[in-house]
């Protein structure tokens, strides 16, 4: 029987091994350093905020994997020989595989910074990163202050996270407004305004210099680039995006860049490995796409469409139409399709902003300006159907179809209030292209 | 990580210290409990005055801890700690409720003289109550009225906070005044003043209209029955009405709403669930386990139920036969041939639905149902035996197991060591009926966005029916489960906005999908083709 070993217990592994025993009687192994079990990554943060225990962070129960023959083994990969298919752990055991896939995600980035490796100071990523937090920020008088350093996604749930438990936090962030790398400056600004609306120190346009450490190794203070202010902290978050995690594969065959290389069929250069999910690195990026997609729903395609290529029935990792969503503090966001920030933003690309009254919704919406085609949508404190945008995004629809049919794509609950009345009519008030 | 300071709130913020105005509230609130526990000791010369400062101030306590939790917080969902407090999370205060709340349903159902119910004159608590019972209905209390009052509070009060914590979703917000309407008029003061209308000549049974058989599972009793046809046109016109509700309203409003529009919006048991109860839905278990002991459990209690009501009205129809133009006969006959008709209807359009444990579970129940009729219609039932037992033995059985123990002690006194649905879950017989309805004829489910799951898993968590709603969010799939109530938290807590309550066509209203909305096209195509 065939030997699918798969390292990394995460979405992009799980769901690869799920798809491959729908499809086959293969033996299955999948080995992680990090926890017994597969869990949510995503849903770390509300552990530590006490919404859920760590145990509903899994969504399979642990006889699952036994009725399902998918064996999992915990230890820490440090070699791949691949010459001869084995994999050898820390602890000198050694495994062999028919095929492996490689799905071991990412790691926190981390700069070169002064004091970078302090205690105190961590990423938010793994389950140890949970533990830590725990340890060096239970609550407010442990943890007086807490400082974040990138501002990201990572980094504002960080912020939500130590705020839960009124630890005071500022949050260092490199842009002069927060996401606006992806977020058009309208809705960078309400988010701006709901971080400081929670009492968050957000500062902005600002670098780390270094961090500094007490008698005792442990963090005491970051210093400020720009200004050279001193803040004093007892944790410090680093949150300035992920990178693939892949140390272990340096002195391997396997070709690497940031990540490990794969083709559109999510190959490697050695014959019978194969790398999904955060830590692979398309040759070409997919579209509008990075060549390496550190998102959950990316990994689990991945895991889909490799499912397929290993029972036998060679598959082209083919991404739909581009869509994301997160939640930034009370305000929830999703996009459907491609909507820019001033940065990237191409030339024939046109955004409609609207924004309520509140200003805790808004809605972008970005067409092309020479045929008015719709290229995508940020919704905020909206929710939207997803299936509606896939399909008005494949039938090209021009951006006037989409104002003037908003209403079909409303997800929000029973009885709350429209706004697609509001929205249309701004529209057409702003706009030149008449109805 | 021991270090988390562990507080009596209910809800909140994980460090937090109650702030003044929850102070305030609770020592009021409790206040209020003490002039009603010190009732029992000392007999007040002043008890509507005392009465009403207990119950205001158990209603303005409870307002004024809801006001300090949450009307300066910015709307949103507000589960901050709720695994590290005590009360919400089995621990310490969890147990001391649990306990407490259990011995007051013990006493109040069996030991109701301890309460100072006495038909010769109250005193102690049922005492305390009598002024506002003379004042409704024109007669002393009983523990059922102290009961009833200190229900109604609880849904109104608790249903205030309820309301204040999702002041950002309005589906919330307006099944929670529907439920606070349903207990304080329709359960509550309406049948209270109905019973004013009796006299000598007239009397009505205590009737909550929107009570169904078989959560009412004496709605059929004799003496109601007899009540109700004695009373004439509008005795006969409730008990219509009860009947039309059963075999028309319900199935009406249950497809084109789902079961949620009478456990989610108008039940008492669920009102009381949802707003006193709220702060511990987390606790329901989640588990496959758990899963199949509530099948079992659930519709057993349900057959029972049948059996029992069926029972109960061949009796009186059979030693009563003049006074009914329904003979007992008729009635037994009526009655399996209905369910013979309703299990061939089910069977023949939805037998491909059917997950293949419910149906040997549905073919041995029709069979125990049956034979157990057809064994008292060929069994010569001179002496009132039914089946085995008296009719009566069994009702009180039931009454005793079903409508006592499992809704009473566990279903309401367990709440914060089981969650606050068990009942709803595990035993409501009515839950049961709109259930197997909203499974397989409603056009009720709760829809998930395309590719947007994360699985983190707070749907699930928050489920107060123990639904793994993740397990079908995750992959795209629709929930449509029997047991689902469609209180809609798992739509207000998801982070991503994945899930939404939805009255919609029955096509595709199950859409079990091996890859969801946002991989590639021809890679769907190809494995559902499989």
């Amino acid at each position: 029987m065939e030997h699918i070993v798969i390292i990394g217990n995460g979405i992009s592994g799980v769901t690869a091994a799920r798809h491959i025993r729908k499809l086959s009687n293969k033996k299955i192994t999948i080995i992680s350093a990090e926890t017994d079990y597969f869990f949510s990554r995503t849903a770390l943060m509300y552990v530590y905020m006490g919404h859920m225990k760590f145990e509903h962070t899994q969504p399979y129960e642990p006889w699952f994997w036994k009725k399902n023959r998918i064996e999992l083994k915990k230890g820490f990969v440090e070699r791949v020989e691949t010459a001869s298919k084995t994999l050898h752990f820390s602890n000198k055991e050694q495994m062999n595989y028919d095929k492996l896939i490689i799905a071991t995600g990412s790691k926190p980035n981390k700069f070169g910074w002064p004091g970078q490796d302090l205690k105190g100071v961590m990423g938010l990523y793994h389950k140890q990163d949970l533990e830590r937090l725990e340890a060096y920020a239970p609550n407010n008088n442990i943890c007086k202050r807490a400082v974040i350093v990138g501002g990201g996604l990572i980094g504002i749930e960080l912020a939500e996270m130590l705020h839960s438990r009124h630890i005071p936090v500022t949050f260092l962030v490199r842009e002069d407004s927060f996401w606006n790398g992806v977020l058009p400056n309208g809705e960078s600004q309400m988010i701006n305004e709901e971080i400081r609306k929670n009492g968050i120190d957000l500062r902005l346009g600002v670098n780390l210099k270094e961090i500094k450490a007490d008698d005792n190794g442990c963090v005491k203070s970051v210093i400020i680039d720009e200004t050279g202010e001193e803040i004093n902290c007892n944790v410090v978050g680093l949150t300035a995006g992920v990178s693939p995690n892949i140390d272990f594969l340096k002195n391997s065959d396997i070709k690497l860049g940031r990540g490990v290389k794969v083709n559109r069929f999510l190959e490697t250069n050695i014959a019978d490995v194969y790398a999904i999910g955060d830590c692979a690195e398309q040759h070409e990026a997919i579209g509008n796409r990075r060549p390496i997609e550190a998102v959950w729903y990316t990994g689990r395609m991945m895991g889909e469409t490799l499912a397929q290529t290993i029972c036998g029935n060679r598959m082209a990792y083919n991404p739909g139409h581009w869509f994301n969503s997160a939640k930034f503090i009370d305000i929830e966001y999703q996009t459907y399709g491609w909507v820019h920030g001033a940065k990237g933003k191409p030339d024939y690309e046109t955004q409609f902003h609207w924004m309520h009254k509140s200003g805790n919704k808004c809605v972008t919406i970005a067409y092309n300006k020479n045929n008015n085609e719709f290229l995508g949508i940020n919704t905020f404190g909206i929710r939207m159907r997803h299936e509606v945008f896939d399909k008005w995004l494949t039938e090209k629809q021009s951006v006037n179809y989409v104002i003037d049919n908003l209403k079909l794509a409303n997800f929000d609950p029973e009885f709350f209030k429209h706004f697609e009345t509001d929205i249309r009519s701004a529209f057409y008030k702003n706009n030149t292209i008449t109805q | 990580m021991g270090t988390i300071q562990r507080n009596m709130s209910l809800t909140g913020n994980a460090s937090d210290t109650l702030n003044t105005l929850q102070k305030l509230g609770t020592v009021i609130g409790l206040g209020g409990l003490a002039i009603i526990v010190f009732s029992l000791f000392n007999n007040f010369q002043n008890k509507a005055l005392w009465l009403f400062i207990a119950l205001a101030a158990i209603t303005a306590g409870v307002i004024l801890y809801s006001k300090g939790l949450y009307a300066n917080k910015p709307a949103g969902i507000k589960n901050h700690g709720v695994w590290f407090k005590s009360i919400s999370s089995r621990g310490f205060w969890g147990w001391i409720t649990g306990i407490t709340l259990t011995g007051f349903y013990i006493i109040l159902y069996f030991y109701e003289e301890l309460l100072g119910a006495n038909p010769n004159g109250n005193t102690g608590i049922v005492a305390l109550f009598d002024p506002l019972s003379y004042f409704l209905s024109g007669n002393a209390a009983s523990q059922w009225f102290v009961y009833g009052t200190l229900y109604t509070i609880a849904i109104f009060a608790f249903g205030i906070k309820f309301i204040w914590k999702y002041k950002h979703n309005k589906y919330e917000q307006l099944r929670t005044v529907s439920v606070m309407f349903f207990q304080t008029a329709f359960a509550f003061l309406i049948p209270e003043l109905m019973s004013r209308l009796n006299n000598d000549s007239f009397s009505l049974p205590y009737n909550d209209l929107k009570n169904m058989w078989p959560l009412n599972y004496y709605a059929f009793d004799g003496w109601r029955v007899d009540q109700f046809i004695n009373a004439e046109t509008i005795g006969i016109a409730f008990l219509l009405f009860a009947i039309l509700s059963i075999f028309v309203i319900s199935p009406i409003l249950t497809y084109k709403y789902g079961k949620r529009w009478y456990c989610s919006w108008v039940c008492g048991c669920g009102g009381l669930a949802e707003t006193a109860g709220d702060s511990f839905r987390q606790l329901s278990d989640k588990s496959m386990f758990a899963w199949k002991v509530e099948r079992w459990v659930i519709y057993s209690v349900l057959v029972f139920s049948v059996v029992m009501t069926t029972a109960v009205i061949s009796t009186y129809l059979g030693y009563d036969s003049e006074k009914y133009w329904l003979t007992k006969d008729v009635f037994l006959i009526g009655v399996a041939v209905f369910l013979g008709i309703l299990f061939a209807a089910i069977w023949y359009f939805k037998k491909e639905e059917l997950a293949k444990d419910a149906r040997y579970g549905a073919i041995g129940y029709l069979v125990i149902v049956l034979a157990l009729i057809a064994i008292h219609y060929f069994t010569n039932t001179a002496n009132n035996k039914i089946f085995l037992f008296e009719a009566s033995k069994l009702r009180s059985v039931y009454g005793f197991l079903i409508g006592a123990i499992f809704s009473g002690v566990i279903g309401t006194g367990f709440y914060p060591i089981f969650g606050n649905r068990v009942w709803c879950r595990m035993g409501c017989p009515m839950a049961g009926i709109l259930g197997i309805q909203q499974r397989l004829f409603s056009k009720f489910r709760i829809t998930t966005n395309g590719g947007q799951c994360i699985s983190c898993g707070n749907c699930s968590t928050y489920c107060e029916q123990g639904i793994d709603v993740r397990a079908y969010a995750q992959k795209g799939e629709n929930i449509v489960r029997a047991s689902c109530v469609g209180c809609g938290i798992c739509s207000a807590v998801c982070p991503r906005g994945v899930l939404k309550l939805e009255n919609g066509p029955l096509e595709n209203r199950i859409n079990p999908t091996d890859v969801l909305l946002g991989n590639d096209v021809d890679l769907m195509d190809l494995v559902n083709k499989k």
